[in-house]
Parts: C-alpha cells; sequence; structure tokens
C-alpha cells in the first residue's frame, strides 16, 4: 500500500533527539525515515560504526525500539540468530517474531560484514538490510571503502580513489534476493514505501540509500537533502529496484544535471574541478554514464 | 532421586550431541572443522528427524556462528555452538563479547592445535589462546564428563549471577573420537534440571539497547563486573552440581588420586587417564594427580587445600605460551602457590602438541625425571618437553 502522508505511517520514531550525530546527518535522516515506516513488532542491529557511535554512549541510548550492536563485520549474521530464534521461541510458546532490520554503514556492508551479508542472504533469512551509505568509513576518521566513489578523497585516498564503487545491488540481485532497491532520503515517499514493500517480502530484502555526510564529503549541513538529490539527478546515485530479478527504474532521469553541480558543492571532490585533473573527471563521467547504461540494459532485459 | 536411562555407547563428540539434545536447545549455529564435526552432524540429524525442536543454522563461518549465538541468546534462546582450533581463533574477537553482553551460551571445544604448520590433532593451545575472553573453562576426561558437565554447564551458564558463556573442552581425537559406555539420564530428569529462567531479552514492547559504546566512565566497571561474576561462577557451581542426578557425575572443581603421593601431578582433560593409569600399574606410590576440570574460573582455593601434603608439582601443559615465564596451566598454579606464600618445587611440561600422544613410557620417563629434580636442593622451577625429538 503507497503511502501519500506521514501520518499514515506507522509512526514510532525509533531514534530520538539529543544523539550526538553531526549536524545535517543524511544516515540519521534515513534511519528516521526507516523506522517510521517499518512494521512493528521489530528489533534493529547495527555494526559498528556512526550511527552506533552517535546513538549509544553508555549509560545514554537515542533508540526507542529493540536495537542491538555485537561487531563491525556480522551485522547480517547477528540478524540471522534473532530471526531464528525467534522463529523456535513462538512454535514453542516462549517468544514472538519480530521482523529484523539491520541498519549499517557502507563499511559494514560491502566491505568487512559481506561475508556474513552473502551467508545470510544464501540461507534466505527473512531480514530487511538496510545501508546507509555515506561512502567512506566515517567513524574511523573518513577512509576509503569499496563504495567511495572514484575520485573521492578520503584519508587513505588522498589523491583521490583510483577504483569504481562496489555494485552491491547486482551482488544481492546474484544471491537471489527476492527484493534490493535503492533509496534516497530526499524521496521519502519512496523510501517508506520501499521499506513497506521489503518487510512484506518473505527472505532477504535490501535498501541501499545515499545518506550524504557533511564531516565526511567536507559540505555544509544544510545542504544533505539537495546533496541527495543531486546526486540522483546527475544519475550518481541511481533510483531503483529489483524485484525477483526484474528491473524496476523508479526515477528515470531522462535530462541528468551535469554532475559538475553535484562534485562543487563537495571538497572531497575539488581537485577533480581543477583543470590539470580533467582526465579524473572524465573518468567520474564515464563510471557514471557505464553504470546508467547498464541499468537501462538490465531495465529492458529484465523488465519489472 | 533420579534414574538412569541407560547406558549408550557414545564418542565424547556424541555425547556432546546427545546432552544438548536432552537440553532441549533453542538454537544452534556451528560451522565444520575436525575433530569437532560430528557434533554438528549429530546436531542436524537431531533437528532433521524431529528429535530436537530447534533452529539449526548452518553459518558460513565460525565468526559468524558465534555473532548468530549472541543474536539468538538476546532473543531468549537457549544456545549451544561447538567448534576446534582455527574456528575458535576466528571466533577470538566474538568470544570477548559473548562474555560482556553476558550471554549464557554454552560451546563445546574438541581441542586441536593451532596452524601453522597446520595439524588436525589434539592439545590446548585453541583454548588456551582465548582464556583471557571472560568464558567459564571447563576440561573433561572422557566421554562421561563430556556428557556430565554439557547438561551441568547450561545451568551454570544461565545461573542468574552467573549469565556468562561456558567452554566445555575435550581433547580432539583421545576423548573426541573415542568411544565408551555413557551413563545417561532420562530425558525429563534433564529438563527438570533445568527450568527456563528469565532474563532480558530484545522485545519491541520493553525496548533496551544491547551491545552500547562505554567511555573510559564506565568500561572499567563492566569489566571488573563481568569478571566478579565469573569468580561467582564457581561458587555457583557448587550448588549446580550439587543438584545435579546423578551423584557420580557432578562437575567438581578438580578430581584427586592417590591422595598421598609425596608429588602432585596437575593436567587438564584425557592425559589425567594416562597419568592415573601409570601411577597404579607401575606402583608409583609417591606420586599423586590432581585432574583439573575447571581452568577458569582456576580453583587456586581448592587446588591449594589438595597440594597441602605435596613436597613438588608436576605441571602438564598441552599448550605453550611463547615468550611468557611459564605455559598457561603452570602460570595459574606458580601463582596460586606464590599467594599461598608456598615455594613448591615446580616441574612445568609441555607435551603432547599437534596430537603427539603422551605414551605410558613418557609418562614413567616424566615422573622419574621429576623425582630428580624434586628433592633437596633441586630447582624452584625446572622445565620439560615431554616427547620433544629436537635437540
Ligand atoms: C574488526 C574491526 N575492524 C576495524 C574496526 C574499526 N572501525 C569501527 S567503525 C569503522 C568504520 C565504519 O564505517 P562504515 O561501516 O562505513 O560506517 P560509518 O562509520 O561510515 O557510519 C571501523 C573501520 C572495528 N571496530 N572492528
Ligand atoms: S560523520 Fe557523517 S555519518 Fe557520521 S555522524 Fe557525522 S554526518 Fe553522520
Amino acid at each position: 500500500m503507497p503511502i501519500s502522508k506521514l501520518a499514515d505511517l506507522y509512526g514510532r520514531e525509533g531514534l530520538s533527539p539529543g544523539h550526538s550525530a553531526c549536524q545535517g546527518c543524511g544516515a540519521t535522516i534515513a534511519v528516521r525515515q526507516v523506522l517510521l515506516a517499518a512494521e512493528p513488532p521489530y528489533i534493529v542491529v547495527s555494526p559498528t560504526g556512526c550511527l552506533e557511535v552517535i546513538s549509544t554512549p553508555y549509560p545514554f541510548t537515542a533508540w526507542r525500539v529493540p536495537w542491538v550492536h555485537v561487531a563491525f563485520e556480522n551485522a547480517a549474521a547477528v540478524a540471522s540468530g534473532i530471526e531464528a530464534a525467534l522463529n523456535v521461541l513462538e512454535r514453542k510458546g516462549i517468544g514472538r517474531r519480530h521482523k529484523v532490520i539491520v541498519i549499517g554503514g557502507d563499511g559494514g556492508t560491502f566491505d568487512i560484514g559481506l561475508q556474513a551479508l552473502s551467508g545470510a542472504f544464501e540461507r534466505g533469512h527473512n531480514i530487511l538490510y538496510v545501508c546507509y551509505d555515506n561512502e567512506a568509513y566515517m567513524n574511523t576518521g573518513i577512509q576509503r571503502s569499496a563504495a567511495t566513489p572514484p575520485g573521492s578523497i578520503t584519508t587513505t585516498t588522498p589523491a583521490g580513489k583510483r577504483e569504481r564503487k562496489k555494485d552491491i545491488v547486482s551482488i544481492l540481485v546474484g544471491h537471489g534476493s527476492p527484493y534490493v532497491a535503492t533509496a534516497s532520503p530526499h524521496l521519502w515517499k519512496d523510501l517508506t514505501n520501499k521499506v513497506r514493500k521489503a518487510q512484506s517480502i518473505e527472505g532477504p530484502t535490501f535498501l541501499h540509500i545515499i545518506a550524504p555526510c557533511p564531516r565526511g564529503w567536507y559540505f555544509d549541513p544544510h545542504l544533505t537533502i539537495k546533496l541527495a538529490k543531486l546526486a540522483v539527478e546527475t544519475r550518481i546515485f541511481p533510483i531503483y529496484e529489483v524485484e525477483n530479478g526484474r528491473y524496476r527504474i523508479n526515477y528515470l532521469i531522462s535530462r541528468p544535471r551535469p554532475v559538475e553541480d553535484y562534485l562543487r558543492l563537495q571538497n572531497r571532490f575539488a581537485h577533480l574541478l581543477r583543470p590539470e585533473n580533467a582526465a579524473l573527471l572524465e573518468e567520474f563521467k564515464r563510471w557514471v554514464e557505464d553504470r546508467w547504461s547498464q541499468l537501462l540494459k538490465m531495465a529492458e532485459a529484465f523488465p519489472a | 532421586m533420579y534414574s538412569l536411562a541407560s547406558y549408550r555407547l557414545m564418542t565424547g563428540n556424541e555425547a556432546v550431541a546427545f546432552a544438548v539434545k536432552q537440553v532441549d536447545v533453542d538454537f544452534i549455529s556451528a560451522y565444520p572443522i575436525t575433530p569437532q564435526t560430528i557434533i554438528v552432524e549429530r546436531l542436524s540429524e537431531y533437528v532433521s528427524s524431529g528429535e530436537l525442536d530447534a533452529e539449526f543454522v548452518p553459518v558460513e563461518s565460525e565468526h559468524s556462528a558465534l555473532s548468530a549465538c549472541i543474536g539468538a541468546s538476546l532473543a531468549g534462546a537457549r544456545v549451544f555452538t561447538s567448534t576446534s582450533s582455527q574456528g575458535l581463533a576466528l571466533m577470538h574477537e566474538v568470544m570477548y563479547i559473548a562474555s560482556g553482553m553476558r550471554c549464557p551460551i554454552v560451546m563445546a571445544v574438541s581441542n586441536r592445535a593451532l596452524s601453522a604448520p597446520l595439524n588436525i590433532h589434539g592439545d590446548h593451545s585453541d583454548i588456551m589462546g582465548s582464556r583471557d575472553a571472560g568464558w567459564v573453562l571447563i576440561f573433561c576426561e572422557n566421554p562421561q564428563e563430556v556428557y556430565d558437565y554439557t547438561i551441568q554447564a547450561f545451568r551454570l551458564a544461565e545461573h542468574p549471577e552467573v549469565l556468562l558463556p561456558v567452554a566445555v573442552n575435550l581433547d580432539g581425537f583421545t576423548v573426541s573420537h573415542s568411544s565408551e559406555p555413557v551413563a545417561i539420564l532420562e530425558d525429563e530428569v534433564v529438563r527438570a534440571y533445568l527450568p527456563r529462567r528469565e532474563r532480558p531479552r530484545l522485545e519491541f514492547e520493553e525496548p533496551a539497547s544491547f551491545g552500547v559504546f562505554a567511555l573510559p566512565t564506565h568500561y572499567f566497571e563492566f569489566k571488573v563486573e563481568q569478571e566478579k561474576a565469573l569468580r561467582k561462577a564457581g561458587e555457583v557451581l557448587e550448588e549446580v552440581s550439587a543438584a545435579y542426578p546423578n551423584r557420580s557425575g557432578r562437575l567438581l572443581k578438580l578430581s584427586k588420586f592417590n591422595e598421598d603421593g609425596r608429588i602432585a601431578i596437575i593436567c587438564l582433560g584425557g592425559t589425567a587417564g594416562t597419568v592415573r593409569h601409570v601411577v597404579k600399574k607401575y606402583g608409583m606410590k609417591d606420586f599423586s594427580l590432581i585432574s583439573l576440570k575447571l581452568f577458569s574460573p582456576f580453583p587456586s582455593e581448592e587446588l591449594l587445600d589438595a597440594l597441602k601434603e605435596a613436597e613438588g608439582v608436576v605441571v602438564m601443559d598441552r599448550a605453550t605460551s611463547p615468550g611468557a615465564p611459564l605455559p598457561p596451566l603452570a602460570s595459574n598454579v606458580a601463582a596460586s602457590l606464590y599467594e599461598a606464600g608456598v615455594r613448591l618445587p615446580l616441574m612445568s611440561v609441555v607435551y603432547g602438541l599437534g596430537g603427539r600422544e603422551p605414551t605410558l613410557k613418557m609418562i614413567v620417563e616424566m615422573l622419574e625425571k621429576s623425582r630428580e629434580r624434586i628433592g633437596e636442593g633441586g630447582p624452584v622451577v625446572s622445565r620439560m618437553y615431554l616427547g620433544y625429538g629436537g635437540g
């Protein structure tokens, strides 16, 4: 059922104010939207990362919903355990099923957590895995991850990252996941609809959300939503969903904005706009074009 | 009163699986590795045949196995896992978290050497590498003890004053793969011994945060509280074992043999049987044997009591602690003696690495050597590699 008003949402504000995220943190905006849409009862699992650290400095917690963190690389395994355990406890009459939602950063998802994620998806656990993608390891001070886009400066790629971004959606589609989608916090209706849709489907589902990070991308905090929008409108972060291997582009960008509009606002890309780095900028554009045309081909070959 | 169902011929691994089935665990997650694999296989069979109503999650690694166990434990389930060697090493990070989050998980460890070089045979290097992870560590001599101690491990782990994970150790192959008739309890007797107890869990209507981070303002207190709980487990064990229906299977902190011997041999696990046999067979009455069942929390008091009459000790470690003054067990024994102000001659013996099982001849050699060293004018501490072929 599509959502048209915020009031239609389930309405549990899962993350209370007062946590210590930076102003304009895209990740926490995304988390709020996810939890407003999530169907209760649910349990949230987070790997180590910004979200965990900004929300749970003992003796405080910002979580108004049950939440658990175990380590950096194992959130999907922890979620597997909770989901499977609650199945049997309900069967035995000594517990009840909850929906299980993992919310983790790109490092805990694309890199160190990929094995556990792959295992959980291959085994087919009934979980929703949400990755808030701020495109680097922010908690430890902005180091590159497999989700860092080409050209981006991080503290471990001081001259700009050479490699392209890992295509996590294709990896999970390759696991046979029934539902894998991307989303952006500026399109909150689309995002919240996708959360509900993912939770209504049996099996492991995945939501990849772009989460602009003022601290790590070096931009003014008031630009978070604008940057999320620009990422989509430049085709840098396409919004689409893959249901049982069938592709649907939710926001077909027929006339993309120039990528420079997006890059210019963030100091992590400042060098790309300098004339001597024209080749790097070209490589960035080629990456965006390749991704988009590949997506169009998939949507044509396997339409929803 | 209790009733023994019967005897069953079982290997150590099978005894673990059988006990876990009777204990009515809800959740099992494990990954295959020799010599533990049979535990996982048997449990999978019990689950698929419906004899055990549990979820078995065949994860993609041991790291994920223990992580899934933590999730399941926090969801309120009674949880079991097992591993060996490299698998335990891979779990190392998560072991500290399981104890820090106070999850009463029970794990069987079929002890095996650590790589490199790769070796699938028995020694205690694996668990000794994790001895500071804050788990209760129990060692078994034979399949009967494996069966009895596995059941008692659950009651100890789940005790509200403990709430800590417990590792039940059985020597790879010599115990894990040897068969003997095991006296087993009736299913109902086991269930009655292990009633379900409430503890904090993940629940939407009573939201709590688990696994938070603590700054220097609080971390220290968390860790000391945890250590106190581990010490408490030593006291709680007494009531846990006293309540165990099969009197002869009660988990005591240590067992003694030939108490009058003037030199005490101290060891862990299956080797105790070999030493006992040698002392009997060759009439070496000047030796007593202390088989430690509990390594952590270390039963210093009981050990000192058992050593009251001893003139010297031989401490057998099936692991090394490279660079340390003494290997793990010898180090704990020495510290216990020091605390009591007892300066007893101690011969530290490292043996059995990578499955070099101590033969009767080797044990005799060790005992004879200790007679030379433990006496007038001998060194306070001496060392020996038993069965070592190098120079
Ligand atoms: C095994 C392990 N390695 C490294 C770390 C250090 N570490 C903690 S969080 C983190 C980065 C998290 O990055 P990401 O998942 O992208 O989340 P973010 O902080 O950006 O929200 C790292 C490297 C750790 N906690 N555990
Ligand atoms: S560093 Fe980035 S992701 Fe982390 S709290 Fe700050 S804005 Fe959010």
